[in-house]
């Protein structure tokens, strides 16, 4: 059986050559839809293997939900020490966009290139739904195609999913503008402060616990304006990356 | 064959949502009294030969930087195992 092909925009031509890598653990679930993401806004997407010690020269890198190695020790704490997560953990600190959705961002606070920590949500059960967020910092690698204050639905599907951090963390995290995303109506985890995404200090990386990569194309995604699963908030985090990498 | 026994719990102030499902199971099957409960986690970690002060520093060492995460848990014991029977 071959993979179905996947037909790119023509008018995000411009964007041609922005390689974006999207890395596979064992227990990642949603590296196919992260991939396919990519392509839908204009990118390449490149399939990096958590045994493989190489970023291949990729320009961005998103690190998809799932359950790496079953989410043994805590969600995370094991594939932080993947051979991947080495040249990973420099090339994030040297300015590479990264994405970390869900269990992605679950690995990124493991290997602390995000402050904090998830445990499960305050209910205990694992939820599944349509959310609202809003949109904190439009600044970011991954958010600057969204302004300030608007709110998105990007579904959300998690048991860890309780942000918690110390007070000291919540507060600098705050006072420099790093809360990315917060969730809107209702927290529906027991998060800290009600936050469901943030930024590190130079803002190229980014670990929410929403699935962007699930409202990106019409008829797949949550319900929208434009009605039933025609929500597709999800794909200016891909546009944006590829944007910030055009310059 | 020496073994190092490691204690982890969820820190004070973090909620323990699984200790909290325990402490509301108890009533259920007719256990009074618990007011409250936590859960942690416990690691048996196997070495060969004695465990040495040498073995219980790098165990403490896994401890803070693998077995536990500092944001969420504390590390309450590294010891060394009584000889089994």
């Amino acid at each position: 059986m071959s993979a179905p092909t996947i037909e790119r925009p023509g008018a995000e031509s411009r964007v041609d050559g922005a390689r974006v890598g999207v890395v596979t653990f064992p227990g990642t679930l949603d590296d196919r839809d992260a991939a396919r993401a990519v392509r839908l806004a204009g990118g390449a997407a490149v399939q990096l293997w958590h045994a493989d010690a190489d970023l291949h020269g990729v320009d961005a890198v998103v690190l998809p939900g799932g359950f790496s190695y079953g989410d043994y020790l805590r969600a995370g704490a094991i594939s932080r020490f993947a051979p991947v997560m080495g040249p990973l953990v420099d090339a994030a600190r040297g300015g590479l966009p990264v994405l970390g959705i869900c269990n992605g961002f679950q690995v990124l606070c493991e290997a602390h290139l995000l402050p904090g920590a998830m445990i499960k949500n305050d209910h205990r059960t694992f939820l599944c739904r349509e959310q609202v967020l809003v949109v904190e910092n439009a600044d970011t690698a991954w958010t600057r195609e969204y302004e300030r204050g608007e709110h998105i639905v990007i579904p959300l599907k998690n048991q860890d999913g309780q942000y918690v951090a110390s007070d000291r963390d919540l507060d600098e995290l705050e006072g420099e503008g790093r809360v990315v995303f917060r969730y809107e109506g209702w927290n529906p985890n027991g998060s800290r402060r009600g936050i469901a995404g943030i930024t590190n200090a130079a803002g190229n990386v980014v670990g929410l616990m929403p699935h962007p990569e699930h409202a990106v194309e019409r008829g797949f995604g949550p319900d929208g304006e434009a009605g039933p699963r025609s929500g597709t908030d999800g794909l200016r985090f891909f546009t944006s990356v590829l944007s910030t990498l055009v310059g | 064959m020496g073994r190092v026994v490691v204690d982890v719990m969820p820190k004070p102030e973090i909620l323990d949502p699984q200790g909290k499902a325990v402490a509301n199971a108890l009533p259920r099957l007719g256990f009074q009294g618990f007011t409250s409960v936590r859960q942690g986690k416990r690691f048996e970690l196997e070495v060969e030969g004695e465990v040495t002060d040498e073995v219980l520093e790098s165990v403490r060492r896994a401890a803070e930087t693998l077995l536990s995460n500092p944001v969420i848990e504390d590390v309450v014991r590294v010891a060394a195992a009584e000889e089994q029977a």
